[in-house]
């Protein structure tokens, strides 16, 4: 592709791109937004939501359930997930289609079935909802991605440096803890990183096991018919700068980290 | 074990190949069983449960919300009679969403993967604005497209004053608005897996195409395309499966009315309004097999049966 064809290439993918930017900007650019009861039409430029985002109290609960339900998920998902990792690339063992099944399966399942099936097994158990329910239900869904990104670095991972650590009589445990470990953490990371991001914006799953409990998306959806205050708008903000300059720092390092490597 | 061990320090190289085979498979167990377990227990065991709860019969004499287990196939009829209409909605919605999204996501995963390989830098900074999506609540963004619509919002307003709407016209509430919602919130899920897949592409492919006098057009088809095929069978499975289930976009407290809405919606307000489960419970079924049947035959048909 040349000349022409490259041209308007470029021009479709900066419209493109401006186009995936513009609900970002806008919510941004509402965070500043002078409004008192609803946010929808700009009444001029403050920096008050920011400075007092807690004025609306139930925006911050919301936010606060929130971040301990993505760590506690986050965790215990993490956790589990490596470990599944782990023995999918290092070792044989029957049932392994079922198993890569039980874990394709929830990420090819809509949310609503999830939602809707963990909620008729609550029902049906008699289990109060609330914030255990959630995180039981993000714990879930998290668990197969996890799989997949670890499982990605366990792969490429070189057998001869373990093999090395047991050749210099390093036990089961200290090969794992002081090479397979660091070796994986990238990975593991990144998996974490992903785990976080989908349990905090989750809304569908977290609808139908919460109870009366609330989550930030939950407020916002429930918010949504009255009107969000621009605090929740700060929030996602601050969350959306956080998110970027964490990824930012990653991309950089991973380039440092490349480089040294290139080097050797 | 002991072989294991043996031949590992005799010839490393072919250690390695064998050596997961030989390792304890209690080991296996140990890191496999507690994940294993919670997803068979909070996975498996719930959808079990939908598809018994989908079969309950009312209880006689009882409350609303209050059924017995049974084996009331009707259910399944009724709701088909019910909701079809929503029913064929979703699966349309999110089969034009996904079309337009590839439409949108192709030439833009392209240009990233391809053309900016030379910038690494703006490369990088490109993939951060298509990712940016991911760090900023989906509901809030949906709001945003609702208000920048809305009736008294700038879009009405202009078409409007070039009387291409009338005055009783709405954008919000109609399908469009809905298809279009869907078709934003999954951009990015249709353009990383075509963009994983491009940004690997041997470019010696192509101009060998050139070479042997294909046209552009004739190198894309023959060439970048079936190249790119596992990311393009990704990114419409990432958008189609959620989209299809979506009720945010079609909810008429965001692009939606009553009029769009999908199956998502009725699984909702029959699950956790009228306490219908049955009804709810054979809706989600309904959905899940179609999409299982639907993404077989896809995959099957697009030749990348690994995608696993």
């Amino acid at each position: 592709m040349r000349g022409f064809g490259r041209y308007a290439l470029a021009v479709y993918s900066v419209i493109a791109l401006t186009f995936i930017m513009i609900p970002i900007v806008y919510t941004i650019v509402f965070s500043f937004n002078d409004a008192r009861r609803t946010n929808i039409i700009w009444r001029g430029f403050t920096f008050d939501n920011w400075l007092q985002v807690c004025r609306a109290q139930d925006v911050c609960i919301a936010f606060g359930n929130s971040i301990i339900v993505a760590l506690v998920a986050t965790l215990l998902a993490t956790v589990l997930g490596t470990m599944i990792a782990i023995a999918l690339v290092r070792y044989r063992f029957r049932f392994r289609a079922a198993t890569t099944l039980l874990l394709f399966l929830p990420m090819a399942t809509p949310e609503v079935v999830l939602g809707a099936g963990l909620a008729a097994q609550f029902l049906a158990a008699g289990v109060q909802k609330g914030l255990v329910t959630i995180i039981i239900a993000h714990t879930m869904f998290c668990i197969s991605f996890v799989v997949v990104t670890v499982r990605a670095r366990v792969a490429s991972l070189d057998p001869a440096l373990e093999e090395a650590g047991r050749d210099l009589y390093g036990s089961p445990r200290q090969v794992f803890w002081r090479i397979t470990f660091p070796l994986l953490l990238p990975g593991i990371i990144a998996a974490a990183m992903l785990s976080f991001a989908l349990s905090f914006d989750d809304f569908i799953i977290t609808n139908f096991n919460a109870g009366s409990t609330m989550t930030f998306p939950k407020y916002i959806y429930t918010a949504a018919a009255r009107g969000i205050p621009a605090e929740a708008n700060v929030i996602a903000s601050a969350v959306f700068f956080l998110a970027i300059v964490i990824v930012i720092v990653v991309q950089v390092t991973n380039a440092a980290r490349r480089k040294r490597l290139a080097l050797r | 074990m002991a072989f294991g061990a043996f031949s590992s320090g005799a010839a490393p190289g072919v250690a390695t190949v064998q050596e997961g085979p030989r390792r304890k498979s209690r080991v296996a167990l140990f890191l496999l069983l507690p994940g294993i377990a919670y997803l068979a227990l909070f996975f498996l065991v719930p959808l079990i449960s939908l598809l018994l709860t989908s079969f309950m019969a009312p209880r006689e004499f009882g409350d609303i919300g209050q059924f017995d287990y049974a084996f009331r196939w009707e259910n399944y009829v009724k709701v088909v009679e019910t909701y079809l209409p929503h029913i064929l909605r979703s699966f349309g919605y999110a089969a034009i969403a996904t079309v337009l999204a590839l439409i949108i996501g192709y030439p833009l995963a392209y240009f990233i993967g391809v053309n900016l390989r030379r910038f690494p830098l703006v490369q990088a900074l490109a993939l951060v604005l298509v990712i940016a999506p991911f760090f900023i609540s989906f509901l809030l963004r949906t709001l945003a497209w609702k208000q920048i619509f809305a009736d008294e919002g700038p879009v009405v307003g202009a078409l409007n004053a070039l009387s291409l709407m009338g005055p009783g016209d709405h954008i919000t509430g109609t399908p469009a608005a809905v298809v279009f919602g869907l078709t934003y919130m999954f951009i990015p899920f249709m353009t990383l897996p075509i963009y994983t897949s491009l940004e690997r592409l041997d470019l010696r492919y192509v101009e060998a195409g050139g070479d042997l006098y294909a046209s552009p057009w004739t190198t894309f088809r023959t060439v970048t395309l079936p190249l790119s095929m596992p990311g393009v069978v990704s990114g419409t499975l990432l958008t189609f499966i959620p989209a299809s289930g979506d009720y945010i976009n079609a909810s008429r407290d965001f692009l939606g009315s009553t009029e769009t809405a999908m199956i998502g919606n009725v699984v909702e307000t029959n699950f956790l309004i009228l306490q219908n489960y049955p009804a709810a419970a054979a809706l989600s079924i309904i959905l899940m097999a179609t999409i299982l049947i639907l993404v077989g035959a896809y995959v099957r048909k697009s030749g990348t049966e690994d995608l696993v």
